[in-house]
């Protein structure tokens, strides 16, 4: 399983739906370069079945070595620039990897994700999933869209639906190449703020009402990709419906932790596309008054931060009653809200992520709950002060748990 | 007071967060009181000089570079003439190198540039990604600095005797041998240098407005000062981390 955004999200979905039945071999903590699924697979001897997300820039290499009988390809987004490079070099590189596999191998794929789509065509063994339900579409493309010019001709595409970033419904309008009619596609979606979201999961094998307890259109399309790869991997309906209700979020991805009479909900932000949804589902349930985002600039997290400001913040500006920033590139975040309209006197300046988690939580009223958005270090960084403080178990003891 | 912004290729050329130098420059002029008319200039819209006080164009991958360069080149005329009649340009990254004569990737194809600065660029093997810090001299007697990112392949040659941006302190700049970096005439500035570069710079900003201001006014007026506390505390740790760790491979 691989994709820019919701790679651990969907393959512990996966490993939800199908777990009860075989034996897994899951790197579930997130490791996902080559030691990583190395390591998984030295600790987990008599496993049925491998289940690895891959990082994008590994996943050739990956696929290469461990020729799976399925691969799942989620989206592409633009993501650190400095460390992947540009887009379209990793999808040349994912092209020559799809085609590198066993033909008997399942390839499922975003058919929503012009590039996705174009890698699996013509591949005979190929699942294809989407969203169908212009209800839940965006009026547009977003700002610096991805992947929006044809992939045959180059013309931009026409959106019948444009849904997360560039993935939708599109149509070149010069040489009408499409999105490929879709083998499983969420209709009829629903979302109850920021507790669940609802679909019809329809299938060659029928449709399903399911539900998941998770927020935002971009885990519904993580939950289409969970069913779709669980499908090839021989789960029926029922399997799915039951693993994508008990699911719960991989850490720092929607989790809540109780701190006191308060709760902090982390939401794990790296890169516009995700971040984007991120405050898409934040302003849908209600915008919050007071919110915490803290941008580290490690490796992991990607020393070029230039990246946050083709996140579209303004949604959030005209409810904020006070921001506070964080992580080593704390500034450059306050810069980011000054010049996306925000009163410079509205924004806390603090650092240090302990610090700063201990004033958000104090300026949170009682059974409120303190919004924070960090990037992957800071996210790691904050689960380890609160797990000092005895808030939250260590995700290392949950991976094994 | 009007300013009157012409973005190039926006939905083509947008990589390294470009919008960020596009709100500085909007929300300075309009602290100021001056009405910032932003317009975008897309494949196949003419320009025409005088219609335009500042331009800007970005970067993108290859492909959005090479859909877009024959266009700029029939633009190029036009811009340069602009240029010559006082309109203020910035150009980061890709569009710096287009401004430049010509493209030269690995395989040895020349991608023609519009000659408006005078450099050319051939791409190298190894990309060089980091933070910079620079030293400048726009105006005689005015030393000032830039931080930013920089994340290029490509290998940028001055003409003798061009001007450059600046001198890097930190960083590899243009081509990571002669410690210039960006290229500048009269009020056309290009750079490498993105993370955007105005949020941190807020100088540079205000000199392009002035610049561009200069064109309708004769010459670049004083702007009123405004309070650049956070602008130069993200400058202090963007220059730190190009003190620390820029221009390596």
């Amino acid at each position: 399983m691989s994709a820019t955004n919701g790679k651990t999200t969907t393959a512990a979905m996966v490993a939800e739906i199908v777990g009860d039945r075989v034996k897994l071999a899951h790197n579930r903590a997130g490791a996902n370069l080559v030691s990583g699924v190395a390591s998984a697979l030295l600790a987990s001897n008599g496993a049925d079945l491998g289940l690895f997300e891959v990082d994008e820039g590994a996943f050739p290499d990956i696929s290469g070595r461990i020729r799976p009988q399925a691969v799942c390809l989620g989206n592409l987004f633009r993501d650190q620039l400095d460390r992947y490079g540009e887009l379209e070099h990793i999808a040349e590189r994912w092209r020559t990897a799809v085609s590198d596999l066993d033909p008997a191998a399942w390839t499922v794929v975003n058919a929503d994700d012009p590039l996705l789509a174009d890698i699996a065509r013509g591949r005979t063994e190929a699942l294809r999933f989407g969203i169908d339900d212009p209800s839940v579409a965006r009026e547009r493309l977003p700002h610096a869209a991805d992947s929006k010019y044809c992939r045959t001709c180059g013309a931009p595409y026409d959106y019948a639906a444009a849904y997360v970033g560039h993935l939708g419904d599109y149509r070149c309008p010069r040489c009408h190449e499409a999105r490929p009619p879709l083998d499983v596609a969420a209709r009829a979606i629903e979302f109850s703020g920021l507790e669940s979201s609802s679909f019809d999961l329809v299938t060659p094998e029928g449709t399903r009402r399911v539900s998941v307890p998770l927020p935002g259109l971009y885990n519904v399309y993580n939950a289409l990709a969970a069913a779709s790869l669980s499908l090839v991997l021989g789960a029926g309906l029922d399997d799915v419906e039951a693993g994508l209700a008990r699911f719960r979020a991989a850490f720092g991805r929607f989790e809540r932790i109780r701190a006191g009479d308060r709760t902090v909900l982390l939401l794990l932000v790296k890169n516009p596309a995700g971040a984007n949804e991120v405050v898409r589902t934040l302003v849908d349930a209600g915008a919050p008054g007071r919110l915490l985002v803290a941008l580290n600039d490690e490796i992991a997290d990607g020393r070029d931060v230039s990246w946050i400001w083709d996140v579209d913040f303004e949604p959030l500006v005209g409810s904020l009653q006070e921001l506070v920033v964080s992580g080593s590139r704390a500034q450059e975040l306050a810069l980011r809200f000054k010049y996306g309209g925000l009163d410079p006197e509205k924004i806390t300046l603090q650092p240090d992520l302990a610090d700063a988690l201990s004033y958000g939580v104090e300026g949170t009223p009682l059974g409120g709950e303190l919004v924070v958005l960090p990037t992957y270090t800071a996210m790691l960084a904050l689960r380890h002060i609160a797990a000092e403080q005895g808030l939250v178990r260590p995700y290392w003891e949950e991976a094994v748990a | 007071m009007k300013l009157v912004v012409g973005h190039l290729y926006p939905e083509y050329l947008n990589i390294y967060a470009d919008r960020g130098n596009i709100a500085v420059l909007e929300r300075r002029s309009a602290w100021r009181g001056i009405e910032l008319d932003y317009r975008t200039i897309g494949l196949g819209e003419a320009v025409r000089p005088g219609e335009h006080d500042l331009y800007y164009v970005g970067g993108g991958q290859d492909r959005e570079q090479a859909l877009i360069a024959p266009d700029l080149a029939a633009k190029g005329p036009a811009l340069t003439e602009a240029v010559e009649a006082g309109a203020a340009f910035l150009a980061v990254c890709g569009g710096y190198q287009l401004l430049g004569h010509f493209y030269r990737d690995r395989s040895g194809a020349e991608l023609p540039g519009i000659g408006l600065l005078p450099h050319h660029t051939v791409a190298g093997e190894r990309r060089m990604i980091g933070d910079v810090l620079l030293e400048c001299e726009l105006d005689a007697g005015v030393p000032r600095t830039l931080a930013g990112f920089e994340n290029h392949a490509g290998r940028t040659y001055l003409d003798d005797g061009a001007q450059p941006l600046g001198r890097v302190v930190s960083g590899f700049g243009n081509n990571g041998k002669d410690r210039f970096e960006g290229c500048r005439v009269a009020g056309a500035v290009g750079t490498y240098l993105h993370g955007p570069l105005l949020p941190r710079n807020p100088w540079l900003a205000d000199w392009l407005i002035a610049r561009a201001l200069a064109r309708r006014l004769g010459e670049p007026p004083e702007l009123d000062p405004l309070g650049d506390d956070l602008e130069a505390a993200a400058k202090a740790v963007s220059a730190e981390r190009a003190r620390s760790r820029g221009g390596r491979f």
